[in-house]
């Protein structure tokens, strides 16, 4: 995470600032039961692109550690992993919003929801352990092989079983359309949000990881 | 590599048989659990629960069989297979020996809650499939899980938080299968979901197979 640059996060708040105030006032077309809410497209269906991006950083980092053992990776990939559970959060919360006004309350039994919630849980596990283990470079170890599980299971929770349950409500699953019936112009406001929002994510996942290195040279001198 | 999986889980029955501790207290577990429902349910009517009561003996049950195969030893009779060993062989021999003892769970379960509670199931084929593809889902994420947590300060309520998560994707499968052969109602056809459950299990072990050596070396 060394890009020395800045213009990729003024970018990155350019999209975000972009999306939103386009979101509101942009047009979206009429549609039957969606009306207006369409316009949550853009900020929930972005969360989950964004939260799906860190935890695969956080995979990757993790895959990483195990190759080469560097501490840094470990950082990257638990603070990757926690920025992520910020964006399934906000996901939910505005899913919840969205589904409370078209499917008539906020939390109806469908695959993908409860796939979403228990993937999650996977994660907060991955946290627990951490917390279990005192020494750096065994948690590490652990923690990096957990979180590859965890992400496999997940992937197989949010994709395959709302698929193979086949009665979501969902867009592009059972016999819902999908992103190809996504109107033009709303595509020109949806994907500069998704790319927004990684950015977004990336820059966080900067600051958290510089700020984890400060607390770790302020221990060591401690310690010294 | 083949030889010595099939010497480590030699090793694994061996010390079963000379002991018998493992199997009687999950049999007992299994058979105690099974009894308490007879008891307060005496005969269940209705078909899902049956099947929801079911499965929840039968993750626990799993979970306690399996969470022991690398608590249970300690630090230095492992050291002492890893010398013998590949960590490969190691984990893969615990896999199918947990498996083995599963199925053999399951089966045991099955059968008690049938004499006890009743059998309500149409399609007891399509059920034995299920059970004993999903007690081998059960117990390669089990197996994997029980060496991570063993790495950890010796907590087996970990166990527990680590798994379930992680089983949760094995139980929709297998509870919309079994929902399948109870009802005897084909809405859908279950070789789709047989299949998948069948991949599941075999991307966890390999995943287990590929992972496990980063665990055990210090």
């Amino acid at each position: 995470m060394a890009i020395k640059q800045h213009w990729w996060k003024a970018l990155g708040v350019a999209l975000v600032l972009y999306s939103i105030v386009m979101g509101f006032l942009g047009t979206v077309p009429a549609l039957w039961v969606l009306h207006e809410t369409i316009r949550n497209l853009y900020f929930h269906v972005t969360m989950w692109f964004a939260m799906m991006t860190m935890l695969t950083i956080s995979l990757g980092y993790s895959i990483a550690y195990l190759r080469n053992f560097k501490r840094e990776y470990d950082v990257i990939a638990t603070e990757a992993a926690n920025i992520a559970m910020l964006f399934g959060a906000i996901g939910i919360v505005t899913g919840m919003a969205w589904a409370n006004f078209t499917w008539g309350e906020p939390w109806p039994n469908d695959p993908k929801l409860n796939g979403v919630a228990v993937g999650m849980l996977a994660y907060v596990a991955y946290f627990i352990l951490r917390a279990s283990i005192d020494e750096i470079s065994k948690r590490g170890r652990i923690a990096a092989v957990y979180n590859i599980f965890a992400w496999v299971m997940f992937l197989v929770f949010v994709n395959a079983l709302p698929r193979m349950a086949d009665d979501s409500m969902h867009p592009g699953q059972a016999a819902n359309p999908g992103f190809g019936a996504l109107a033009p112009g709303m595509r020109t406001v949806f994907y500069p949000g998704v790319v927004g929002w990684i950015l977004v994510g990336i820059w966080l996942l900067n600051i958290r990881k510089r700020s984890r290195e400060i607390e770790y040279k302020l221990l060591q001198n401690e310690l010294n | 590599m083949l030889k010595q999986i099939v010497n480590l889980i030699g090793k694994e029955f061996i010390l079963e048989f000379r002991t018998k501790y493992a199997l009687g207290a999950i049999l007992l577990y299994a058979v105690s659990t099974v009894f308490i429902c007879y008891l307060s349910f005496g005969t269940i009517d209705n078909k899902t629960t049956w099947n929801a009561l079911f499965w929840i003996i039968e993750l626990f049950a799993a979970t306690n069989a399996v969470s022991k195969s690398f608590a249970g030893e300690s630090k230095e009779v492992q050291l002492y297979t890893y010398t013998l060993a590949s960590p490969g062989a190691v984990i893969l021999s615990k896999i199918i020996y947990n498996i083995v003892l599963t199925i053999v769970l399951t089966l045991v379960t099955v059968l008690v809650y049938t004499i006890l509670i009743g059998n309500p199931v149409v399609d007891m084929v399509l059920f034995i499939e299920t059970a004993i593809l999903g007690s081998a889902g059960f117990a390669s994420v089990l197996t994997m899980v029980s060496a991570i947590a063993s790495r950890t300060n010796g907590n087996l309520a970990l166990m527990a938080i680590l798994s379930i998560p992680l089983l949760i994707p094995i139980l929709i499968i297998v509870i919309k299968l079994s929902l399948i052969a109870v009802s005897g109602m084909q809405l859908q056809d279950p070789t789709g979901f047989l299949v998948a459950l069948a991949g599941l299990n075999v991307v966890t072990a390999a995943l287990a197979y590929i992972l496990f050596p980063y665990l055990w070396h210090e």
